[in-house]
């Protein structure tokens, strides 16, 4: 009987590693540390300010508490209305803008040439944050809200063309053709066979962009811009932290408020 | 859609009356915000300035060109400092928004309190952009590459943490059952049931940010956080407007590396 050999099953397992070409995870691993080792180094982190900065940082945050909401001079709750039509205004207005590129930039209604113009139009407004947008605006344009306006207003031409004219590419070609056949200008087509298809992702999106535009009212007030980041940078440079605070606790209130109010309207539109 | 009789003619409207009153309703109270809006904008314009943009913007642009190439040499540790920027902290942001998703997971989350903890410090991290995030941080830890490490960090929590918990909530919970089938402790189930699922998630979200932070990095150093946008604001101020468009181009080029990257690493990893 000894000389039956026992079948062999495994008791122990290892879990599958994630990459599974052995030289590309050890080169990606060693590639890491290396980087890791080359970009700590260069960073010269000085432990000495850092430390010293520790008791100061406390003495920030503390200085925080309790949050200031009823400055003498109003300003939060005027800076705060400011942005908020900045953002209204700016969201409106790049939609506006939007919809001609957008349509302009889906290869299946557009010519080569307008699509390759649109589709340039949109790339350039995405590689510049709003705040680098916001500092030539606020050049040209001069202090105040109208700067960040415009700037808000390009930034969101990157965002809602590119995403209505993905959008417009991946619709049904079948409602298109079905409402050409009825003889319908192109306005008609449009008006009828492709919005349908496009809006209720476009509304989801306005409320999101909406949303966007007023976190960024509040960093290009920082350069000049307007808005509530005017009021947050003045507060910071005066040492008001309190007031700042405030400031802080309000935008990330009509944060959750917007986030909140676009997910059941993108619920309620689909 | 409705078919009204006139007169022995069928006539096709979209909307009955009702509904095309309603319609124009919301129509009129939308634009009568825009147009508030747009008044309480223009009331803040000094339209002087406005008037003259046209000749500012053809001044500074004729003044941009050429760009000064030889500035761009200087520029080489500046884009490093942006790259380990966004690099550095999109890891910090990962390794703390891991488990911050996993107690955000309405699956995972060991009690109620916590999940609404974890859902508010996603807020938070969300709503105030990292440029604030900056300017608080340069207080406390001095201006330099860690602040905005830092401050990329704090900022891309939020977006992670609510990108990888969603994907949490989604999960196939019969791998998780059959996992926990064989005697697995919770820790086990979490490892071995939940974690392989997510982890392309994890993956492609860090890089995603990644990309969005590489875009961020570039513009913290207009409040001394470090990066390539401290040279940006000192050309700016000096007016060295050829060394403005050399930064510029130099930025171009880097997103555009990025974006690369980042596409050709999805591809590998989804």
């Amino acid at each position: 009987m000894n000389n039956v050999s026992k079948t062999l099953y495994p008791n122990n397992w290892k879990k599958p590693p994630f990459i599974k070409r052995s030289w590309l995870r050890w080169s990606i691993i060693i590639g890491s540390i290396l980087y890791l080792i080359a970009a700590l180094s260069s960073m010269d982190i000085n432990i000495q300010r850092v430390l010293e900065g520790i008791p100061r940082g406390q003495r920030f945050i503390e200085s925080f508490f309790p949050p200031n909401f009823s400055d003498n001079r109003g300003v939060v709750w005027e800076g705060i209305l400011e942005s908020i039509w900045m953002a209204i205004i700016s969201t409106v207005a790049g939609i506006a803008l939007s919809i001609p590129i957008g349509l302009g930039a889906a290869r299946n209604l557009a010519p080569l040439w307008v699509y390759m113009t649109c589709r340039f139009i949109i790339a350039a407004s995405r590689t510049f944050p709003e705040i680098i947008l916001a500092i030539f605006a606020v050049k040209l344009f001069g202090f105040g809200p109208f700067a960040g306006f415009i700037a808000l207003s390009l930034g969101t031409i990157g965002f809602f063309a590119k995403l209505l004219a993905e959008d417009i590419e991946n619709s049904s070609p079948a409602q298109a053709e079905a409402v050409k056949a009825t003889g319908a200008n192109w306005f008609q087509w449009i008006n009828y066979a492709i919005q349908p298809q496009v809006m209720p992702r476009m509304i989801g999106l306005s409320v999101y962009r909406l949303d966007i535009n007023f976190r960024e009212s509040a960093v290009v007030g920082i350069v000049g811009g307007g808005g509530i980041g005017a009021t947050l940078n003045t507060a910071f440079s005066r040492y008001e932290f309190d007031t700042a605070a405030a400031i802080l606790l309000v935008i990330i209130g009509i944060v959750m408020v917007l986030e909140y109010a676009s997910s059941h309207l993108r619920k309620w539109v689909q | 859609m409705v078919v009204q009789k006139k007169q022995d003619e069928l006539i096709w409207k979209k909307r009955t009356t009702r509904e095309q009153w309603i319609n124009w309703f919301y129509w009129l109270i939308g634009i009568s915000i825009v147009l508030f809006a747009w008044k309480i904008i223009s009331d803040k314009t000094v339209w002087f300035f406005v008037q003259d943009a046209p000749r500012q913007a053809a001044d500074i642009g004729s003044r941009m060109v050429p760009p000064k190439w030889s500035y761009s040499l200087e520029l080489i540790k500046p884009v490093w400092d942006t790259i380990n920027i966004a690099t550095l902290g999109t890891v910090i942001a990962m390794i703390i928004a891991v488990p911050v998703a996993f107690c955000a997971a309405r699956n995972t989350t060991p009690h109620s309190t916590v999940r609404i903890v974890a859902l508010f410090i996603i807020v938070a991290s969300r709503s105030v952009n990292s440029l604030i995030w900056a300017l608080m941080l340069v207080f406390i830890l001095g201006p330099g590459v860690l602040a905005g490490t830092v401050a990329i960090g704090l900022r891309s929590i939020g977006f992670c943490a609510k990108l990888i918990y969603e994907s949490i909530e989604e999960i196939d919970a019969n791998q998780v059952e059959a996992v926990k089938a064989t005697g697995a402790s919770n820790l086990q189930q979490m490892i071995y049931g939940i974690i392989p699922q997510v982890l392309p998630t994890i993956a492609g979200v860090g890089i995603y940010r990644w990309d969005i932070n590489i875009r961020e990095s570039t513009i913290l150093g207009l409040v001394g956080a470090g990066g390539i946008g401290l040279q940006l604001n000192g050309s700016i101020n000096t007016l060295a407007w050829t060394q403005v468009s050399t930064i510029l181009l130099v930025i171009l080029a880097t997103v555009f590396v990025s974006e690369w990257v980042s596409a050709k690493v999805r591809g590998a990893i989804i």
